[in-house]
C-alpha cells in the first residue's frame, strides 16, 4: 500500500474509480459532457456574428443616372447591403424602418447627379435602424469608402477635378491577428472558457453535494478515507472531462471554423488545465456552501452570469465601465479568454501569457483555502 | 496503542453532551458495552440515539464528556476507531448507482483489506448475495439493501458494530434472519450496539438502554430495566375493553393502559391503589396480576414528558 503523510494512494484511486463508474452510469450527465460543447460551438460559431452582412436596404431614388446606379451597385458589392425594395417617398422609407422590414433606407434626392457635376456638393441620406448598434455600425463605416471608390471609378476625363484632392497624408491601417474581422476567430476559442466554466463548476458542485444529499457522505466519513483523498479523488474525473470538452471545441475551431492556430497547442492545454483547476475550486467551495444539489445549481448559475457578461466573452472588455472591469478582473474566465485568444490568434509565448496566468493561480489558491476551511463542517 | 482503558468494554463513555445551537440533543449520556455483547439502544424518534452513536464512532465531536471505543479515545483517536468499527447508518448510505459487488469492492479498498477480491467474494457468499452481485444497489428491496449494508460494514472484520435502526422498514422474516446473523457474530466475540424500535428485537439484546429527550432513563438487562421502573401491571380479559380503558384512565393509581389484542394491561407505580381501582372497575371481567413486560415499561417511559423525564430541551 502506497502511503505518504496519511494520504493513501489505494484509497485515492478507489475514489477515482468509484467516481468514474458512477459517471459512466449517469447517461444524461455523460451526454451533457459531449453535448454542451458541440451545441454551444454550433450556436455561437454559426449563429453569432458581430460583423453582419447582407442587411436589407431600401432605395428611394429620385435621380436615376449612371453614377447613382453605380453607387447602389457598389453598396451591394460591398456585401453589407442587400437592396430589397425601391420605395416611392420618404414616408414609405420611414414606415419600412419602423416596421423592421429594412435596416437601411438610402435616399437619393432629385438632381443629385446634376448638382454633383456643378460642384455643388450634394448630399445622400442614409437612414439606419440603429436600435442595435452592432448590426449597423460596420455597414455604415464602410459607406464612405464605397462612395470614394465610386467617385474614383465613374468620374473620369474632364470631370476628374470633381474627385477633390486626397488628404495630404496617407493613413495605413493594418488589422492584425484577424484582418478579415471574422467573428468566429474571436468567439470559438472563447467558447472553450465558457463551456468549461459552466460544466466544471456545476458538475463538481453537484458531485459533492450529491454525496451529502444521498447520505453517502456520512458513510465516507465513517471510513478511514481522509478529506483530501475524497476531494481530489472526486475531482480527477472532471479534469479529464474538461480536457475532453476543450478538445472538442478546439477541433471544431480548427477544422470547422478554420480558426488559425498560431501558438503552441501545448500551451493551450496547459492554460486549459490551469483554468479547469481554478473552476474546480469554485465548484468545491459552492458544494460546501450549498445544502443540497438545487442550491449548488443556483450558485453555479449565479457565478455563470457575470462570467458571460463581464469577462469579455460577448462584449468588449475595454468598453465596460471601470467598476464592471473590476468585477471582470476577479473572474478566471477573463484571464483565460485573453490567454487562449492570445496564444491561438497572436501566437503569444510565455512572457506574453504570464500576466494572465498568475491572476488565475492567485484565484485558485485563495479559493482552495476557502474550500478547505469550509469542508470540515460536514457532519458537525 | 494508548491507554486501553478497560479491555472488558467495547464502549465505555461518560457524560457525553452534544448541542446543536439551542437544542441540547444528548445530555450526560454514559454507556458501557461489554465485548461480545448485543446492546440495544431504544428511545423515541429524535431522542438522541443517532447523535450518541455518531459520537461513539468519532463522526461527531462531543461538546463535553469523554470515553473510549475499543480502547481508543473517542476524541483523539478517531482514525483508529474508524478502522476497527463497522457503522451502519440509519438511512441506506451506499451508492445506489453502483452494483453490490462494486460497493463492496470500494469499501474493501477503503479499508485496504488484504486479498480484497477473495474477501468480497466471501462476504457475498456469507450473506447470500452472490447471485445478485451485479445488481445496482438502488434497485434492491429494503431487506436486501440492509443485507448489503451489513456485508459492507462487516467486510473489514470490525470488533464493534454500530447499527442505527438497521431493520427499519424490513419485513419480519428478513429481520429474524438479520438478528440470527447478529447473534452468531456476538458469539464470535464481536460487540454490537444496535438501536431499534421493535420489542421483539429488544428482548434479544443482552443489555438495553432507553434514551428520551437526550437523556438515558434506564440501562441494564431487560429484567433490570423492568425492575427499575417499579411498575405493577394487571391484565384484564373481556369485552368492551376500550370503554373500560377510557374509564380507567381517569381513575387514581392508573398511570398507563395498553391493549394487546383482547387483553388490557393496566399499570401503575402504587401497587395497592392500582389493585383497588382495577377490582372496582373490572365489572365481571377477568383481572389478574401479571409480571410487567418490557413493552409496558417502554410505553411507560415514552409517555414521560420532558419535565419529569429528561428536562425540557
Amino acid at each position: 500500500m502506497k502511503r505518504w503523510g496519511g494520504f493513501s494512494g489505494t484509497r485515492w484511486w478507489s475514489m477515482v474509480l468509484k467516481e468514474f463508474t458512477q459517471l459512466k452510469r449517469d447517461r444524461l450527465t455523460f451526454a451533457m459532457i459531449v453535448g454542451i460543447p458541440i451545441m454551444q460551438t454550433a450556436l455561437f460559431g454559426y449563429a453569432i456574428n458581430t460583423n453582419p452582412k447582407h442587411l436589407d436596404t431600401a432605395i428611394i431614388s429620385a435621380d436615376d443616372t449612371d453614377i447613382t446606379r453605380s453607387f447602389i451597385a457598389a453598396l451591394e458589392n460591398s456585401s453589407y447591403f442587400n437592396v430589397v425594395a425601391t420605395l416611392p417617398d420618404e414616408a414609405a422609407g420611414r414606415e419600412a424602418l419602423a416596421q423592421g422590414k429594412v435596416l437601411f433606407v438610402i435616399n437619393i434626392p432629385a438632381g443629385f447627379t446634376r448638382q454633383l457635376l456643378r460642384h455643388e456638393r450634394p448630399s445622400l441620406l442614409i437612414e439606419a435602424d440603429a436600435t442595435d448598434p452592432t448590426a449597423t455600425s460596420s455597414a455604415l463605416a464602410a459607406v464612405n469608402g464605397i462612395a470614394q471608390s465610386v467617385v474614383d471609378k465613374e468620374i473620369t476625363g474632364p470631370l476628374a477635378s470633381l474627385r477633390g484632392s486626397p488628404a495630404p497624408f496617407d493613413v495605413n491601417i493594418h488589422q492584425l491577428y484577424n484582418p478579415d474581422n471574422i467573428t468566429q476567430y474571436f468567439v470559438v476559442p472563447g467558447l472553450t472558457g465558457m463551456v468549461l466554466t459552466l460544466t466544471m463548476v456545476l458538475m463538481t458542485g453537484l458531485a459533492i453535494t450529491r454525496e451529502r444529499e444521498r447520505g453517502t457522505m456520512e458513510n465516507l466519513l465513517a471510513m478511514p478515507v481522509t478529506p483530501l483523498e475524497v476531494m481530489t479523488g472526486k475531482l480527477i474525473p472532471y479534469i479529464g472531462i474538461g480536457l475532453i470538452q476543450a478538445t472538442i471545441i478546439l477541433l471544431a475551431a480548427r477544422y470547422v471554423f478554420q480558426v488559425p492556430f498560431f501558438g503552441n497547442i501545448g500551451a493551450v492545454y496547459l492554460s486549459a488545465l490551469l483554468f479547469i483547476a481554478a473552476n474546480l475550486t469554485v465548484g468545491i467551495t459552492f458544494s460546501s456552501l450549498a445544502q443540497n444539489q438545487l442550491q449548488a445549481v443556483q450558485l453555479a448559475i449565479f457565478f455563470f452570469l457575470p462570467n458571460i457578461m463581464l469577462s469579455g466573452f460577448m462584449f468588449p472588455f475595454e468598453g465596460m465601465p471601470k467598476w464592471a472591469q473590476t468585477i471582470g478582473n476577479l473572474l478566471p474566465l477573463t484571464y483565460f479568454l485573453r490567454l487562449i485568444r492570445g496564444i491561438l490568434l497572436k501566437g503569444n509565448g510565455w512572457a506574453d501569457s504570464w500576466p494572465s496566468v498568475w491572476p488565475m493561480m492567485v484565484f485558485m489558491v485563495v479559493l482552495m483555502f476557502i474550500a478547505s476551511a469550509t469542508y470540515r463542517r460536514t457532519l458537525d | 496503542m494508548t491507554a486501553v482503558a478497560n479491555p472488558e468494554y467495547a464502549i465505555d463513555v461518560q457524560g457525553l453532551n452534544k448541542s446543536y445551537g439551542e437544542k441540547h440533543v444528548v445530555r450526560d449520556v454514559s454507556l458501557r458495552v461489554r465485548r461480545g455483547e448485543i446492546f440495544g439502544f431504544l428511545g423515541p424518534n429524535g431522542s438522541g440515539k443517532t447523535t450518541t452513536i455518531r459520537m461513539v464512532c468519532g463522526l461527531l465531536k462531543p461538546d463535553s464528556g469523554s470515553g473510549t471505543c475499543l480502547g481508543y479515545d473517542i476524541v483523539r483517536e478517531r482514525a483508529e476507531i474508524k478502522r476497527r468499527v463497522g457503522y451502519m447508518t440509519q438511512r441506506f448510505s451506499f451508492w445506489e448507482d453502483l452494483s453490490i459487488v462494486e460497493n463492496l469492492d470500494f469499501v474493501a479498498r477503503m479499508y485496504a483489506i488484504p486479498e480484497r477480491k477473495a474477501a468480497v467474494r466471501k462476504a457475498l457468499d456469507n450473506l447470500g448475495l452472490t447471485a445478485r452481485a451485479q445488481q445496482l444497489a438502488g434497485e434492491l428491496s429494503g431487506g436486501w439493501k440492509q443485507r448489503m449494508a451489513l456485508a459492507a460494514c462487516m467486510l473489514h472484520e470490525p470488533n464493534l458494530l454500530l447499527l442505527d435502526e438497521p431493520t427499519a422498514g424490513v419485513d419480519p422474516r428478513a429481520r429474524r434472519d438479520f438478528w440470527d446473523e447478529l447473534q452468531s457474530l456476538a458469539a464470535k466475540g464481536i460487540s454490537v450496539l444496535v438501536s431499534t424500535h421493535y420489542m421483539d428485537e429488544a428482548v434479544r439484546c443482552h443489555k438495553l438502554a432507553y434514551i428520551a429527550f437526550g437523556k438515558l432513563l434506564a440501562q441494564g438487562t431487560a429484567g433490570e430495566v423492568i425492575a427499575s421502573q417499579h411498575l405493577t401491571t394487571w391484565a384484564i380479559h373481556g369485552d368492551r375493553l376500550s370503554e373500560l380503558q377510557d374509564e380507567l384512565r381517569k381513575r387514581p393509581g392508573v398511570e398507563q393502559t395498553v391493549t394487546f389484542g383482547d387483553v388490557l394491561h393496566v399499570s401503575g407505580s402504587d401497587a395497592e391503589l392500582l389493585r383497588r381501582t382495577v377490582e372496582a372497575s373490572a365489572g365481571g371481567r377477568r383481572a389478574e396480576l401479571i409480571d410487567t413486560n418490557l413493552e409496558d415499561v417502554f410505553i411507560y417511559l415514552m409517555g414521560k414528558t420532558p419535565e419529569n423525564g429528561g428536562g425540557k430541551a
